[in-house]
């Protein structure tokens, strides 16, 4: 699969659907990507089982806060740069890069890396959605060390981290990007093609692009894009688990800084067959939905909010008094649901006091 | 007294009030070169009242000839591009994503430059203070006259962008220079997006402006004029000489805010249905509710306060067609109105044939819409009151019925209770809503930035953000007394340390007689 022009909205738009809230405002990544494009950039996205076991795979991101990316943007030569840094630090060339995360800004950087390097992406990464911290991902989950990590910003300034725990790294990442600016670009969880193809969530770019192609699709032909969303979930490959679990109008919205997090709630009034109120709480993303005492959908389970006319994706930051829209839960894959993966990035630890249940146990 | 003048496309229309009273408005044909109409307008509006122009205090004017001009693509003048920023941000380049025909009329003069703030406020890089200077050397020799300066986080710190137009204008002493920190928000490419856009103005804002001046000159009225912009306030006359890219949508503003004063309504839903479209907006505490997505203004993309306004394609010309499944709009036959409707002996059905043929008005000759199929007519008035109910629905804030007040030439088409609706209001005067909202127009101050919650908490965070908007709004021009916080936002800033958090606080208040 290529990148192209064609396909660039419809990507874009799913990557904020998987951004679960989260992941920044991904019109400055949609805005690299198409720059590249419009030069004649040849990008490659290559499937898992067409990299080799023994291949070198790096995993190449943006580090920082969302509303500083707006000010910053992300530097394509810096992320050129920590690679070949890490291939240095490593003695080896890389054959692929990938997406840490599959949600928001982050979705888009490797694409351009790949566009200005000529390596390919692969249609692969680490976390399904977004989230918050740089252990969050299976990888790590499974075995899959984070460094050495290679940190850089436009200054070339530089920070090589190495740790034996990945939860400690992304302590000290996040000290060198706040002196950084609150952006940095970052390589990390350097892998083989085996760790990937058995430790990675899989196939989450052309996910985004057919969500993307769903909503739009829907919209051209006057049916409803909810549907359109659904019934692609539903019936795709993966064969998701997902439900519109609530249509509302927001109704109260908190927003608090705490150790660094965007944290609060949404709360919606219901419209339509759907009664009473829906209170969504979040940390960057969207962690949890419930409707009274009864809980819907947890972390890491996707709970998105999407526009209720046009089911375009609204971050957390964009949510706003008065909005109408939907709220929708969708399962995430086997690999991202283990014990060991719900211990990294379950709701648990992000402090939500529920015990795991599964969205189609709930909903 | 005062005077609340637009000028529209089509019309310039003029209203004297007195207090809270309108004496009289006219409407008159809007004329090339804006002057003109201005002078006829004003001069028919004091006629029909009998008042002497030495008893006007203000004049308020709303335009939306800066709007057109980059719809249009017209009188646009080249602009240099000078960003302090390197060495970060070369990913991505001032002017991306402009569409091409916009491109070609400001040109690609783009200067990259060392400098830019953190988001605390340290420097990226020192300014680099030579580049500039090469930079306005090589403007100069290009011939342009016209200049953009952008930097990172501007609105935290505007020293560099002020510095580096110290530096440009000892080269270019006569340059029209912009800097984005006095127009936009924290976004650098919307915020830059939109110096550019005002700096490519710069001479048509001078022409306009001066027009206006010049006219009430004529006029012999000495009272001080003011032009509207977008969030509903008003700014004065030489501030819009130099920022015209405020005044984009201030014209649905005033129509909603007309509508407000006409109705007596603050908390509302205001339907303006025009000729060709119907804008329905959401007013709350008497102004219009903001936009929360990034607008585009003539295919580029900016981040200004922008009305929150759903259009629709209907108004009094919107065509009416059956073949089999019932259409009304959303094409028009806009200012054709008086030509093409059969009321006025034209051949083409349009939603003012209907509600003339319907009984809900009386325009033009009802005996020629006499053979007009009932059950077409009584099916096309259920269609549009649908379209109308509908976009009130979609503009409702709460499920509960709402109060509506309905403005516009077009208004004539609603002859019945709306669903949805609590209460419909049609205010006398509603065909000039647009000239009462500039007429009544409040002026505003606005704080946008980084504050840091653990170091002053945030309930004084949030006083003193209050305060520099009150301070702004007075400085502004607005009375002491009556200014008032209509808006805090409130936006952490994620992964940051020390609590930062984004405050956007706007207060307003009566203009200072």
């Amino acid at each position: 699969m290529k990148m192209t022009l064609d396909i660039l909205d419809d990507f874009i738009r799913g990557a904020a659907f998987l951004g679960t809230g989260g992941g920044g405002d991904p019109y400055v990544g949609r805005l690299m990507l198409k720059q590249e494009l419009e030069r004649g950039a040849d990008i490659e996205i290559i499937d898992p089982d067409d990299v080799a076991d023994d291949a070198f795979v790096l995993p190449v991101a943006n580090m920082g806060a969302p509303t500083v990316l707006v000010e910053k943007i992300p530097s394509g030569r810096s992320a050129v740069n920590t690679i070949r840094r890490t291939e240095e630090i490593l003695g080896r060339k890389v054959d692929a890069v990938m997406p840490i995360e599959a949600g928001g800004i982050n979705a888009t950087l490797p694409l351009v890396v790949g566009a200005m390097t000529g390596l390919p992406v692969v249609d692969a990464d680490g976390m399904g959605r977004a989230f918050p911290e740089l252990q969050m991902t299976t990888f790590g989950v499974y075995g899959v060390s984070g460094s050495p990590a290679v940190i850089r910003d436009e200054h070339d300034n530089e920070a090589v981290i190495r740790c034996p725990k990945d939860s400690d790294a992304e302590w000290l990442a996040r000290a060198v990007c706040i002196r950084m600016g609150v952006k940095c670009e970052i390589t990390v969880y350097p892998m083989s093609g085996h760790d990937l193809k058995t430790k990675g969530v899989l196939r989450t770019l052309t996910l985004s692009t057919e969500i993307g192609r769903s909503i739009r699709e829907a919209r051209e032909t006057q049916s409803d894009p909810f549907e359109g969303l659904m019934n692609y979930l539903r019936h795709s490959g993966e064969q998701r688990f997902c439900k519109v679990l609530f249509d509302g109008k927001v109704v109260d919205l908190l927003r608090e800084t705490t150790q660094g997090w965007a944290v609060g709630h949404v709360i919606m009034d219901g419209i339509g067959d759907y009664e009473g109120q829906m209170k969504v709480t979040f940390q960057n993303e969207f962690l949890a939905a419930r409707q009274g005492d009864k809980i819907l959908a947890m972390v890491p389970d996707l709970v998105c909010i999407l526009d209720r006319e046009t089911a375009e994706p609204i971050t957390t930051e964009a949510l706003k008094y008065g909005q109408r829209v939907r709220v929708v839960g969708v399962s995430v894959p086997p690999v991202m649901r283990t014990p060991e993966a719900l211990e990294v990035f379950g709701p648990k630890y992000f402090g939500v006091s529920d015990t795991y249940t599964p969205i189609e146990d709930l909903a | 007294m005062r005077i609340g003048v637009d000028v529209g496309g089509t019309n310039t229309d003029a209203v004297l009030m007195d207090g809270a009273e309108v004496l009289a408005s006219v409407k008159s044909p809007t004329t090339e070169d804006v002057g003109g109409g201005v002078i006829r307008a004003v001069q028919d509006v004091l006629a029909s009242s009998g008042a002497d122009s030495a008893a006007i205090d203000h004049v308020m004017i709303g335009t939306t000839q800066f709007t057109n001009a980059f719809v249009e693509r017209a009188r646009l003048l080249e602009v240099a591009v000078v960003r302090l920023a390197l060495p970060a941000t070369d990913s991505l380049l001032p002017l991306v994503d402009w569409p091409k025909d916009l491109v070609d009329k400001v040109g690609r003069h783009v200067y990259m430059v060392r400098g830019g703030y953190e988001y605390d406020g340290r420097e990226i890089a020192a300014l680099g203070e030579k580049e500039v200077q090469e930079a306005a050397r090589d403007i100069k020799q290009k011939g342009i006259r016209s200049v953009a300066i952008s930097s990172v986080f501007a609105p935290l710190n505007s020293a560099m962008e002020e510095r580096a137009a110290e530096i440009i204008r000892a080269e270019l002493p006569d340059a029209d220079i912009t800097l984005s920190n006095e127009i936009g928000r924290v976004g650098l490419i919307e915020r830059e997006n939109a110096a550019v856009m005002n700096a490519s103005l710069a001479e048509l804002s001078r022409k306009v402006v001066g027009a206006f001046r010049d006219a009430l000159k004529d006029l012999e009225i000495k009272a001080p004029f003011y032009i509207s912009q977008n969030d509903g306030t008003l700014m004065s006359a030489d501030y819009a000489e130099r920022y015209p890219v405020m005044t984009f949508a201030s014209g649905p503003t005033n129509s909603m805010r007309g509508a407000s004063f006409l109705s007596q309504q603050k908390e509302t839903i205001v339907v303006d249905i025009g000729g060709t479209t119907t804008d329905v907006g959401y007013l709350s505490q008497g102004f219009p509710r903001e936009s929360g997505v990034a607008v585009d203004v003539g295919g580029v993309r900016t981040n200004f306060r922008m009305p929150d306004i759903l259009a629709i394609g209907l108004g009094g010309g919107s065509r009416v067609r059956d073949d089999g499944e019932l259409k009304v709009g959303p094409d028009s036959v806009g200012f054709e109105l008086t030509r093409k409707a059969l009321v006025f002996g034209g051949d083409t059905v349009t939603a003012t044939d209907i509600a003339v043929a319907s009984g809900a008005a009386d325009i033009g000759d009802k005996s020629l819409v006499s053979g007009l199929d009932a059950s077409l007519v009584s099916r096309a008035m259920d269609e549009l009151h649908l379209m109308v109910e509908e976009a009130i629905d979609r503009m409702k804030t709460s499920a509960s019925d709402v109060p509506v007040v309905l403005v516009g030439g077009g208004s004539v088409l609603v002859n019945r209770d709306l669903k949805g609706v609590s209460e419909l209001h049609v205010p006398e005067h509603s065909g000039v809503a647009n000239a009462i909202g500039a007429a009544i127009a409040q002026v505003g101050g606005e704080v946008d930035r980084v504050f840091s919650y653990d170091a002053d908490g945030r309930d004084n965070s949030i006083e003193k953000a209050k305060g520099e908007a009150r301070a702004r709004a007075i400085e502004a021009g607005a009375n002491a007394d009556t200014v008032e916080i209509i808006e805090v936002d409130e936006i952490p800033l994620a992964y940051m340390p020390g609590g930062a958090v984004r405050l956007r606080v706007k207060a307003v208040g009566d203009l200072a007689a």
